[in-house]
């Protein structure tokens, strides 16, 4: 690939600060922002299994963590980022096999992934309160 | 490279205000990116009160308008006004669009112009595109054939295979799409970008083209292709209409169906 001559040393054009981003880009972001989040959830659920495993001294701190405030906090924006990655990768199926490309149909896709990730994570949570 | 903000030579900074003449009743405020290669100073974002009781209808009117009435020194690239050159492509309203297209009313507030965006500047509202350009040779836009043409001397397409370059061909090479692409504005070095793909698949989608192996070959790496996340800004901005996303996907596509 060859390269432009730079004779000058040219600036570059605003991006980020200037383009007002789709609710598709948006999405688009967040579904990397909660894969990384999900990866890093990861641990608490490795932290939950290895105290089960350890005896009850351990698990009764990892509940007694996962009971406080925060640990509430934790658990429901890994319930979030899980619904709405797997919301977001059942669209990202239909793209690669060629479906869901034109516009409106990827309007009406970021309206059905939104929806669907607060009555996904509404029912978890009630399932697991009511519980 | 993800790098978020401006490097330190590219921010802009406030320029002056150009006030619209005695008398004007009906005015418009557009603030446009400027940079002058000769001064040295950062770019900066100029306002001009336009009167568009004597404007026409469109962004580049009012444009051409200020260069004509308020300021000779605005630097831009605008060749037919009606959408098929692709020379005024542009970063206005916060979208990439042909300025020749875009109406001014549908901006609201002041109208904000700005080059393409996460390129070189080379003056004002006027990009450098060598880049894009040379990746655009890098695909070989041209037909190639072995065999021989035949005796009466044109490669003929059903119908069928020719409305496969329906949605491809259209394409006047404005970069709209591939300026608005995150993915391209952090590894354009290597990754093709929409328009560029687009134009790959206007080649691998010819019947009359003879190496579609070669060209899908020549895109299967990490970057020049794969690069692309369905993001979805190249549809979503192309002025023409077209559907850089789908072509992206039909290529992607053909390179597991040829894998078998």
């Amino acid at each position: 690939m060859t390269q432009a001559a730079k004779p000058v040393s040219r600036p570059l054009s605003p991006h980020l600060q200037v383009y007002r981003l789709p609710l598709a880009a948006w999405l688009s972001i967040t579904h990397r922002i909660t894969g990384v989040g999900l990866t890093i959830g990861t641990v608490l659920l490795t932290y939950w299994i290895v105290s089960a495993a350890y005896g009850p001294d351990a698990y009764a701190r990892f509940a007694g963590f996962i009971g406080s405030p925060i640990g509430y906090l934790l658990l429901f924006g890994f319930s979030v980022a899980l619904f709405y990655h797997l919301c977001n990768g059942i669209r990202h199926l239909f793209w690669d096999i060629g479906m869901n490309y034109e516009i409106a149909e990827t309007k009406r896709a970021n309206i059905i992934v939104l929806l669907g990730t607060v009555v996904l994570t509404a029912g978890a949570w009630l399932l697991a309160l009511a519980m | 490279m993800v790098e978020f903000s401006l490097p330190k030579n590219s921010k802009p900074t406030k320029g002056q205000h150009h006030a619209a003449p005695a008398g004007a009743k009906n005015t418009k405020r557009f603030d446009v990116y400027r940079y002058d290669p000769d001064s040295g100073a950062n770019p900066r974002i100029d306002s001009y009160d336009v009167d568009m009781d004597t404007c026409g209808p469109m962004v580049l009117d009012a444009l051409l308008k200020i260069k004509d009435e308020m300021d000779q020194t605005l630097a831009l690239r605008r060749s037919c006004r009606e959408g098929i050159c692709g020379s005024c492509s542009m970063n206005i309203d916060g979208g990439n669009t042909l300025a020749c297209l875009k109406p001014i009313e549908d901006c609201k507030g002041a109208v904000k112009v700005y080059p393409l965006p996460h390129m070189p500047v080379v003056k004002d509202l006027v990009p450098d595109l060598t880049h894009v350009y040379a990746q655009y040779a890098s695909i070989e836009p041209w037909m190639k054939a072995d065999t021989p043409p035949p005796a009466s001397g044109e490669r003929l397409q059903s119908p069928e295979e020719r409305a496969k370059l329906d949605g491809l061909w259209e394409c006047i090479l404005c970069f709209c799409c591939t300026t608005s692409c995150p993915s391209y504005w952090w590894n354009g070095d290597r990754y093709l970008g929409p328009a560029i793909l687009l134009q790959a698949a206007r080649w691998i989608n010819d019947s009359r083209d003879e190496a579609t192996g070669e060209r899908l070959d020549q895109l299967e790496d990490p970057f020049k292709l794969y690069r692309c996340h369905t993001i979805m800004n190249c549809t979503n901005t192309c002025p023409k209409g077209l559907n850089p996303a789908k072509a992206i996907a039909d290529i992607k596509i053909k390179m597991v169906e040829r894998a078998g």
